[in-house]
């Protein structure tokens, strides 16, 4: 009996070093383990033997089937791994092939440095407040203070639509659209459209951007705005941008200022972006002149604030270095898919 | 404005202070410049040359053969075709190797200057070159009037050979300075001067103008004046000069012209030109013979009279043109220039010298009816101090009597009705201090004050200001704190930011166009932004019929062309157009959005009612793929995202911008949203587009009204769905909305959704007939559905189909 389990196990052992499929495994499985299996019929017999042959020929028989189970087990676990590997392997792709996109668009890159500008003042406390493109002479001009003869109320820079409504050349007119609607503390911030008559070329645009800010509150002095504005060009351009600020001249500020930031391209050291001297001119502010409050009801005497516009276009066209403002309203998808 | 720095020299002294460090502190001392230029930089081997002979060339006719001394042992031989060469004259002359920084032989300027050779002319070696004024950099339009032709013959002594830089002293500093209109002083160089002095701490000296008046008796008894408009003309000073020998001015004068701009003409007009630079005030010299009564009278032109200026041009005179005249006619343009018949020449003996103050605005209406504007007239335009009319004066009849041109007539005749003074302002410390953010005391901002020449009075908290009269632009008590701002120096200003607690807020506009943003680029478009003004032939473009709204378009009185003359009703032309170029790119497909604003001419009948803003967005989509439905689906999806309810879609077969079947109105909620369609195949045709494009409009402003972003969370369910297919075969004209209509007002409680999976046309089911697949979905939130629950109601709403539609059930 030992001496046919022995051949068993030889025969299954020589069995599955041949084996290499699942199937002729399960053989295997079968003609040893199975119902009718070589070692199943031993352990049947079993029943004949008397106590003693049981106890003896019971234990090598068990200890044949784990052994035969054992490696059956083991020998599935190897093929298994085999077939599959070889699945894996036929599926093999090129990896280089492209990928299937679905692209995603992207707002216009106006929209974006606009969307820059503002989130920057909305994270320190500025409302976003929008007005119409088109609107008085009052509003653009005279509430702000601008000298009746100011060349820029001419036709050769303005456009008109009569005597007293035009198309308005900077965000400026709602600081006193503002100020008739709110009181103060005012913190807010607009963006819009602005037209002036400039024939387009590469560095004009008879349309173009603005952002506009107003801060009106007791106790408002001109280190606030320039505090103000190294803040939001450290935030616009990165942590180690200076500007400049140095005075200027506008109707409706006084004192007026004009602010350069440094070179965010060369950090200063001169490039083709800011012409070689480190600075780029960015926008223009000042205290808001008092004349200005009196036609929005403010009391220039309790209140003081200050305003600041700058372009939009000018930040998008140094930041992503276009060198043509058509660019912008040709609207080449080419171009837009850029900014993505 | 062109500041040569020597002239600034003449007045303060700034020999230490280098030139880069000028610029930098008067930057931020509130005069703005770009950049400085030194001359004769790309000057290089160019030296005088004192001319011994001239002889003709033996080869050819136009050229001559000059033996030059250049301070060599050997005269240089130059050949050269210039009219004007000379034996005994002084010219510059390039050296072999030497570098010209002007244009060469009517050839482009090079930048860095062209290098040249001797060389080889019809035979005879030329070992140098004889310079032209332009050749050696100088711009066309200060070239002197005696050098405009041929070479440039230097007056004077010179040592031949020396270097032309050092000899005429070339290597000339200039600044640009960029001067804002409220400071018209600092159109001068001693307004400049003044700037200067400030911002260093330096004190300004002025110029002599002590007169030792050697002519004959005195000005009156040579000339009257008498002013018509005095509303125009606020001073007439006239002074009087005899004994005048007009020549060519010395070198000195004309290049301080020259650097600042202007061209040197002769010695009594760049007198005055040179005052006018010095002081800012325009002045102008008559020849006293061709001033009839030797009268002068200030006075309107009539209406339509011809006057020939100074240039040779005659020109109509329109309006309210003010005029110097005689008794008989008139001699001169007041302000702008003067007139043709009154020039100096060069056998003009006596002048009366005209400094006078005009009113900048019938100056500057003068100068744009006549289109001629002058470096007086930009003066005047500006506005200028009155007071200033009496040294300018005094100041060119000094600088006649320095330079020899004449003798200068005791005293002038001065019309001055109303004296302006110089009006003293109240300036309170603490308001300074308030609006700069600064602690300065009253000392520090007196001495401020002091250093730009205002006299300051009183003490304690209000500071008695009065500012000279040149400073016009100071009119009120915030006007000073600039000026103690920008020389105490804006950049030593602290960094501190308002102390006010405010949140930031945004309109709802604003918040759902920043979401349709994210849903559109989600879905792949790319925005666009195009102008809102358009060619008023845009909505005729788009087959919109005459007379309909899209026609009221509000016009500008001075648009840049006809193509951007109109304000956009609609939105959907532009985007045609940009569709339309990218195609003619080669770009094969394209999804585009744009959110602007249209306008609308206000109906009121109010003057100045400002038009109707409001926003649209357009949506343009073309390429494979693309579809009716694709453009629909993405409508339906921002819609969902706006939290709109949904949206019906009704066929439009009559809007001339779109296929007559391929176009639907849009509402929600029952009302007019929009309008979407494939384009009428010959808009498409107009605008280069492909055959098959799509696009809609939508009003932002009904969305607006119309979304609710406010989300609420509902349960996901617990309970399975039952499903059942359906397929009904209706009439080709049955609308598919119709069918889920009658399907959802059919089913009761328990039916969840409707939605359809298949469209199947063919001969199996018949012509003009179609099949429709739909998938309907029954659920209870309370329960799982037993079949019969779902049956009964299933049931129902296949009853409701047939007997409506007469839908014929296909089994699935």
């Amino acid at each position: 009996m030992q001496n046919k389990l022995n051949e068993i196990l030889e025969q299954a052992r020589a069995d599955l070093s041949v084996a290499s499929s699942i199937e002729e495994t399960e053989a295997i499985r079968i003609k040893n383990l199975g119902k009718k299996g070589l070692i199943t019929d031993i352990l049947r017999s079993m029943g004949k033997l008397s106590h003693e042959e049981k106890k003896t020929l019971g234990q090598a028989a068990n200890t044949a089937r784990e052994e035969v189970e054992a490696l059956i087990n083991k020998k599935f676990k190897e093929v298994k791994e085999n077939a599959l590997n070889k699945k894996l392997s036929l599926e093999k792709i090129d990896v280089t092939e492209p990928g299937v996109r679905k692209t995603i668009g992207t707002p216009h890159i106006i929209t974006i440095t606009t969307q820059e500008i503002v989130n920057v003042f909305r994270s320190m406390g500025y409302s976003v407040i929008e007005g119409p493109e088109v609107d008085t002479v009052h509003y653009n001009f005279d509430a702000l203070n601008a000298p009746k003869a100011h060349p820029s109320r001419d036709m050769s820079d303005t456009f008109y639509f009569s005597e007293d409504i035009l198309l308005r050349t900077h965000t400026s007119p709602m600081e006193v659209r503002i100020m008739e609607n709110m009181k103060p503390p005012i913190k807010a911030i607009v963006p819009g459209r602005c037209f002036r008559y400039d024939t387009p070329d590469a560095t004009h645009s008879p349309m173009f951007h603005q952002v506009e800010g107003l801060v009106i509150d007791e106790g408002i002095t001109m280190a606030d705005l320039k505090g103000t504005l190294a803040t939001f060009a450290r935030l616009m351009f990165g942590e180690d941008t200076k500007i400049n600020f140095r005075p200027h001249h506008f109707p409706f500020t006084e004192p007026s200022a004009e602010v350069d930031v440094s070179c965010f391209k060369c950090k200063g050291k001169g490039c083709n972006i800011c012409k070689g001297s480190g600075w780029i001119e960015i926008l223009g502010c000042g205290m808001t002149h008092p004349n200005v409050y009196r036609h929005g009801g403010v009391d220039p005497e309790k209140y003081t604030g200050f305003a600041f516009g700058m372009g939009v276009e000018r930040v998008a066209l140094l930041k992503y270095e276009i060198d043509d403002i058509r660019l912008l309203y040709e609207n080449d998808m080419r171009f837009i898919n850029q900014f993505k | 404005m062109l500041v040569p720095i020597e002239w600034i020299k003449d007045y303060v002294n700034i020999d230490n202070i280098s030139i880069d460090k000028y610029c930098e502190s008067m930057v931020m001392s509130g005069s703005n410049l770009e950049t400085y230029e030194t001359f004769g930089e790309d000057i290089e081997n160019i030296v005088v040359g004192k001319v011994i002979s001239v002889e003709k060339h033996p080869n050819a006719d136009k050229l001559a053969v000059c033996a030059v001394d250049v301070g060599r042992q050997e005269p240089l031989q130059v050949i050269t075709g210039a009219p004007n060469v000379e034996a005994d004259a002084y010219f510059p002359v390039a050296l072999d190797g030497a570098r010209i920084p002007g244009p060469i032989h009517g050839k482009e300027k090079e930048n860095g200057g062209t290098v040249i050779k001797s060389g080889e002319i019809r035979g005879l070696a030329s070992e140098g070159m004889f310079c032209s004024c332009e050749e050696l950099g100088f711009g066309a339009s200060v070239v002197p009037v005696a050098a405009k032709e041929g070479i440039w013959r230097l007056e004077g002594e010179y040592t031949p050979g020396q270097n032309i830089v050092d000899a005429l002293e070339l290597d000339v500093c200039t600044i640009e300075f960029e001067i804002t209109p409220n400071r018209p002083d600092c159109l001068s160089m001693l307004g400049m001067a003044t700037e200067t002095a400030a911002t260093f701490g330096k004190k300004k000296q002025l110029p002599d103008t002590a007169c030792e008046e050697k002519g004959t008796g005195t000005a009156s008894d040579y000339v009257s004046v008498e002013i018509k408009r005095t509303d125009l003309c606020k001073r007439y000073t006239a002074r009087v000069i005899t004994d005048i020998e007009v020549k060519q001015s010395p070198w000195w004068l004309q290049k301080r012209l020259m650097f600042a701009g202007m061209r040197p003409i002769n010695n009594i007009v760049d007198i005055t030109n040179f005052v006018m630079l010095e002081y800012g005030q325009p002045l102008h010299a008559f020849d006293i013979n061709t001033v009839e009564d030797k009268k002068i009278i200030v006075d309107a032109a009539p209406s339509g009279s011809k006057f020939t200026t100074l240039d040779g041009k005659e020109r109509i005179l329109d309006g309210d043109v003010l005029m110097i005249n005689d008794t008989k006619k008139p001699i001169g343009i007041a302000g702008i220039m003067g007139g043709l018949n009154s020039e100096i020449e060069e056998t003009t003996k006596t002048v009366i010298l005209e400094s006078a103050n005009f009113l900048g605005d019938s100056i500057r209406a003068s100068s744009k009816r006549l289109g001629l504007r002058t470096e007086a007239s930009s003066r005047y335009e500006k506005g200028i101090d009155p007071n200033l009319c009496e040294q300018a004066a005094d100041r060119v009849c000094r600088l006649i009597e320095i330079l020899g041109a004449g003798n200068v007539v005791k005293g002038s005749v001065d019309i001055y009705p109303n004296i302006e003074e110089a009006k003293p302002h109240d300036v309170r410390v603490s308001r300074m201090n308030a609006i700069i953010g600064t602690e300065l005391t009253r000392n520090q901002m007196a001495d401020i004050l002091e250093s730009l020449e205002m006299n300051v009075e009183g003490d304690g908290e209000i500071m008695r200001v009065t500012p000279p009269t040149v400073r016009q632009d100071l009119e009120m008590e915030i006007d000073f704190a600039e000026e103690i701002a920008r020389i105490y120096g804006y950049y030593r200003l602290p960094d501190t930011l308002p102390k006010m607690n405010t949140v930031s807020k945004v309109s709802e506009s604003w918040e759902l166009r920043d979401i349709t943003r994210r849903c559109m680029s989600a879905m792949g478009l790319n925005e666009i932004q195009t102008y809102s003004f358009v060619s008023p032939a845009s909505v005729g473009k788009i087959r919109v019929p005459e007379g309909s709204w899209e026609y009221n378009t509000l016009k500008l009185l001075n648009p840049l062309g006809e193509d951007t003359s109109a304000m956009r009703t609609v939105l959907t032309p532009n985007m045609l157009e940009v569709l339309g170029r990218n195609y003619s790119r080669s770009i094969i497909s394209a999804r585009a959005y744009e959110i602007g604003n249209v306008f609308k001419s206000n109906p009121s009948d109010r003057e100045n009612a400002l038009p109707q803003e409001s926003l649209s967005i357009s949506i343009g989509l073309y390429g494979e793929g693309e579809s009716f439905l694709t453009l629909k689906g993405i409508i339906e999806e921002l819609f969902e995202t706006l939290g709109l309810a949904e949206a019906k879609f009704v066929a439009e077969n009559n809007y001339g911008a779109y296929h007559p079947g391929r176009c639907a109105r849009i509402f929600v909620e029952g009302k007019y949203v929009g309008i979407m369609g494939e384009i009428h195949p010959e808009v498409a045709e107009e605008y280069d587009l492909p055959k098959r494009c799509y696009s809609a409009e939508l009003l932002f402003g009904e969305i607006e009204k119309l979304s609710d972003t406010e989300k609420l969370y509902s349960q996901i369910p617990k309970f399975p769905a039952v499903v059942r297919d359906i397929a009904l075969v209706v009439d080709e004209e049955t609308a598919v909305g119709e069918i889920k209509e009658a399907v959802i007002q059919a089913g009761g409680g328990i039916l969840e959704s409707i939605e359809l999976f298949d469209i199947y046309r063919g001969a199996q089911i018949g012509e003009s007939k179609k099949s429709l697949a739909f998938s309907l979905t029954y659920r209870s939130h309370e329960k799982t559905l037993t079949d019969g629950e779902v049956q009964i109601e299933h049931a129902q709403i296949l009853k409701a189909l047939s007997d409506r539609y007469n839908a014929v059930l296909r089994e699935m």
